[in-house]
């Protein structure tokens, strides 16, 4: 296979996703076709070929450096799963 | 005519006139939501209470004579659009409950222009996928055929405008996302040019191929939603400053002095149904009755685009989903534990199994020593997709191709496939690879009456002359006259 399990699961935890077995087996199976497919790729010559990261012809966009009005600490955390005295609350970091 | 049933160039002419009121127009809308959506499933969020204070305003301005084409039309919204106080799920579990505190640059847009925002309509999770299955809220079904996809993954804006349930649609295409649904639902879709129409509040999937675009049941109403949503915007850096003009200007019927490129690539894939095959054959001989002189062109790096694709999109979804972390908005799991474990359990249980995929996909082909065999090498293949089409528009003004090698499949047929799935964007994803335009206009049905459609591309920021091309093959034709058969239901 083009991919192996120990690679899903180390791909996965960069990720930071957790899959179960079944999942695993079932997407080493998928993602190598899809990578297998991808392989196809290997049959053009590229020498000398530059990359295209963005199909639009302009380059930096640039502003005005001057201030403009943000969306502020009240609506910033209105989506919050967890908040307290205006700060996002997550699990103690530093043990 | 039923007022659900007008496109929105009628309804616009009967608000000046009088002879309706938003109110009425958009009730209507509401009541056909009512009356058929349980059937069809295209939405997630029907924006009731706030669609008939929209209305409402609406009608005050036609009295006061300020209006515009779109003062009072109801528009259905993908729900990866950000709409300030409306829920925005993306169809996604781990956006259910999100509610944006701020609008798109489009919404803004429609909201001057005066249009009504009737709901928020399904997709595939993140718009990754071809068939609207993907959706971890809800099914929606094609109004033409019931067991089939609408396509996707704007496959709710698709059904939405098929089946009379808006006047029109806002979807946004990363690889066929517009014109795939659109052809599958027998509706038009257009993707604009990347950098016509502002990202600003898109949910982001693959950020330089991603583009909103209008869905209609007629070409000059696409032509009417594009006037309205195009143009710069300085939130969106990737925004072009290229004027904006008025795209109902190229909607005269002829086609003499066009010139149409059929790329022989395209012509001989393998797999495409003689259905297809057929009605295509015929919207060429119809363009060229009209007057179009139609060329031999050649796009050979086109058979490569659905590899280059499925490493690029994956790559930049892999990157832009990272920022889901069950810190800053949507949902959370439980967190027995470390930092790292709450990011895991939100993101396992918050995607579903096609964005993990993709997430997989993009982190191997971005991680140490992986980068330059895939992204780096499919970037390439990038710029020899956009040099093909480069030489191909020197002999020809737009280019013809079916939009889906097939009609619409059944629900569940290929959902365990993903390559089988991958491969039928095959004509569509190109375009997204070079940031070109591409429409897709109904141009026949399948023998068992699925809508078929036709794709014409142009060259970057020539919208105006897919205009034209489509309108002119609209007039000569009636396949966007012919309704889907809701039977048994009230309408």
């Amino acid at each position: 296979m083009k991919i192996t399990k120990d690679e899903i699961i180390h791909v996965a935890n960069l990720a930071r996703l957790e899959l179960n077995e079944d999942v695993i087996d079932k997407f080493c199976n998928q993602v190598g076709q899809i990578l297998d497919y991808v392989d196809t790729l290997n049959q053009i010559d590229t020498k000398n070929v530059s990359l295209t990261s963005h199909a639009s012809s302009s380059t930096n966009a640039f502003r005005e450096d001057i201030e403009i009005e943000s969306i502020g600490m009240e609506q910033g955390l209105a989506n919050a799963p967890g908040k307290e005295d205006g700060c996002f609350i997550v699990p103690k970091v530093i043990g | 005519m039923k007022l659900h049933e007008m496109t929105i160039q009628k309804a616009s002419e009967c608000l000046r006139a009088k002879e309706i009121s938003a109110k009425e127009l958009v009730q209507a809308v509401l009541d056909r939501i009512e009356a058929v959506d349980k059937t069809i499933g295209a939405y997630i969020t029907v924006n009731h209470d706030h669609a008939m204070k929209q209305a409402e305003m609406a009608d005050q301005q036609i009295a006061k004579g300020t209006f515009t084409p779109l003062t009072g039309i109801p528009i259905s919204i993908k729900d990866l659009i950000s709409t300030k106080g409306l829920r925005t799920t993306c169809a996604s579990k781990i956006l259910e409950n999100y509610v944006p505190v701020y609008n798109a640059g489009v919404m803004e847009k429609l909201s001057q222009a005066g249009a009504v925002t009737v709901g928020k309509v399904n997709m595939d999770e993140f718009a990754m996928g071809s068939s609207t299955e993907n959706s971890r809220l809800k099914v929606t079904r094609n109004p033409w055929d019931l067991n089939c996809i609408p396509g996707g993954s704007s496959g709710g804006s698709a059904a939405s405008v098929s089946a009379d349930m808006c006047l029109g649609s806002l979807g946004s295409d990363t690889g066929g996302s517009i014109r795939q649904p659109a052809s599958h639902c027998g509706v038009v879709g257009m993707k604009p040019t990347y950098g016509r129409v502002s990202r600003y509040g898109l949910v982001a999937f693959a950020s330089s191929l991603d583009q909103i675009g209008p869905l209609t049941k007629n070409v000059t109403d696409n032509a009417l939603l594009m006037n309205a949503i195009s143009g710069f915007d300085a939130r969106d850096s990737t925004s072009s400053k290229q004027d904006v003009p008025d795209f109902t200007s190229f909607l005269s019927k002829g086609l003499k002095g066009i010139r149409i490129g059929i790329p022989g690539e395209y012509h001989e894939t393998e797999g495409i149904d003689p259905d297809v095959k057929a009605a295509i054959k015929n919207a060429i001989a119809v363009l060229q009755q009209m007057g179009a002189e139609c060329v031999d062109i050649s796009l050979p790096h086109s058979k490569y685009a659905v590899a280059a694709y499925y490493v690029i999109a994956p790559s930049e979804a892999s990157s832009n989903l990272a920022r889901y972390d069950g810190v800053k908005y949507g949902f959370r799991a439980d967190h027995p534990g470390s930092l790292i474990d709450m990011y895991k359990n939100t993101r396992s249980k918050g995607f579903g199994p096609e964005v993990k995929r993709r997430i997989i996909i993009g982190t191997y082909a971005l991680s140490a020593g992986y980068y330059d065999a895939y992204y780096g090498k499919a970037s390439q293949v990038r710029t020899l997709i956009m040099d093909d089409f480069k030489k191909a528009f020197q002999s020809c003004d737009v280019i013809l191709s079916p939009v889906s090698p097939t009609p619409a499949f059944p629900i569940g047929e290929k959902i365990d496939d993903p390559l089988t799935m991958y491969l039928l964007d095959i004509f569509t994803l190109s375009a997204n690879l070079a940031g070109i335009p591409g429409i897709s206009v109904p141009c026949g049905f399948s023998k068992k009456g699925l809508p078929i459609g036709l794709q014409l591309m142009s060259r970057h920021f020539e919208e105006g002359k897919l205009f034209k091309v489509a309108y002119s093959f609209e007039q000569e034709t009636d396949f966007h006259h012919k309704k889907p058969q809701l039977s048994g239901k009230k309408s």
